[in-house]
């Protein structure tokens, strides 16, 4: 008699995504505050710098059905001249157990700041996206989103 | 991107490539941790310079996809790149002629 091949079946699968994420596998510490993404900023900024409201625009949809990839948009206004250019724009997830999730650098023969990717997101929360310009100065700007379906575990 | 464009003009770049993206925070059928293996790195270089970089964590979705703006220069290559955290790299090469 042939025995059955112990592959893994699609409702093992998704058995085991629902217990794993039902259950307490996952200790409620791998999640994160807001506290963790002024340390994640502070961290990959630099400490004591300040970090100055506006000039930064970040898009979500309002309501995310699914956290596994949550459309993202971030736009700073900034010339993009010899004088005055965007060096720099990373974002940070608050609820995330790894509050940063990217980070972009831009050239000499950017155009204007306007990204858009696809982000993980662990659940309703902030999405900060934080400019740093040649001048050394930060700008940061937030959206929020309701996400129905977390990203379990990301 | 598109294959020709003015001189000044800004244009938009858009870029895929296809991975899992495994952030090492899930687990598999018996509860047993997934391991992390991610792209860590996107460069994007034009003329011999870097027009733009990016640089990947574990909150960023699988299959990353990447939109963003450059200006039209002169004719010339992009050359676009990616390294995971093995340090694998994918490139591609894309030519732009500038009128």
């Amino acid at each position: 008699m042939k025995r059955k091949h112990p592959t893994l079946s699609r409702r093992t699968a998704v058995r085991g995504a629902v217990a794993a994420c039902l259950s307490g596998l996952v200790p409620i510490s791998v999640w994160g505050s807001p506290e963790d993404a002024d340390l994640a900023i502070a961290e990959h900024f630099g400490a004591d710098k300040p970090v100055s409201n506006g000039r930064v625009t970040v898009k979500l949809p309002p309501i995310s059905e699914n956290g596994y990839s949550v459309p993202l948009e971030v736009l700073v206004k900034s010339p993009m001249n010899d004088t005055e250019r965007v060096v720099q724009v990373a974002v940070f997830a608050e609820e995330n157990p790894l509050a940063k999730i990217a980070s972009y650098n831009f050239g000499k023969h950017s155009g204007p700041v306007h990204i858009q990717t696809r982000i993980r997101m662990g659940g309703s929360q902030r999405i900060r996206a934080v400019a740093e310009l040649n001048d050394g100065s930060l700008w940061s700007g937030y959206a929020f989103s309701v996400v129905t379906l977390a990203a379990c575990v990301l | 991107m598109p294959e020709t464009a003015a001189i000044g003009e800004v244009f938009e770049v858009k870029v895929m490539i296809q991975h899992d993206m495994e952030s090492g925070y899930r687990r598999g059928q018996y509860g047993e941790r997934i391991p992390r293996n991610i792209i860590q790195h996107f460069r994007c270089r034009y003329l011999g310079e870097q027009v733009f970089a990016s640089e990947f964590f574990p909150g960023v979705a699988a299959n990353p996809y990447l939109s963003f703006l450059v200006r039209a220069q002169r004719s010339g290559e992009f050359v676009f790149e990616w390294e995971d955290q093995h340090g694998k790299v994918w490139r591609r090469t894309v030519g732009l002629a500038v009128q």
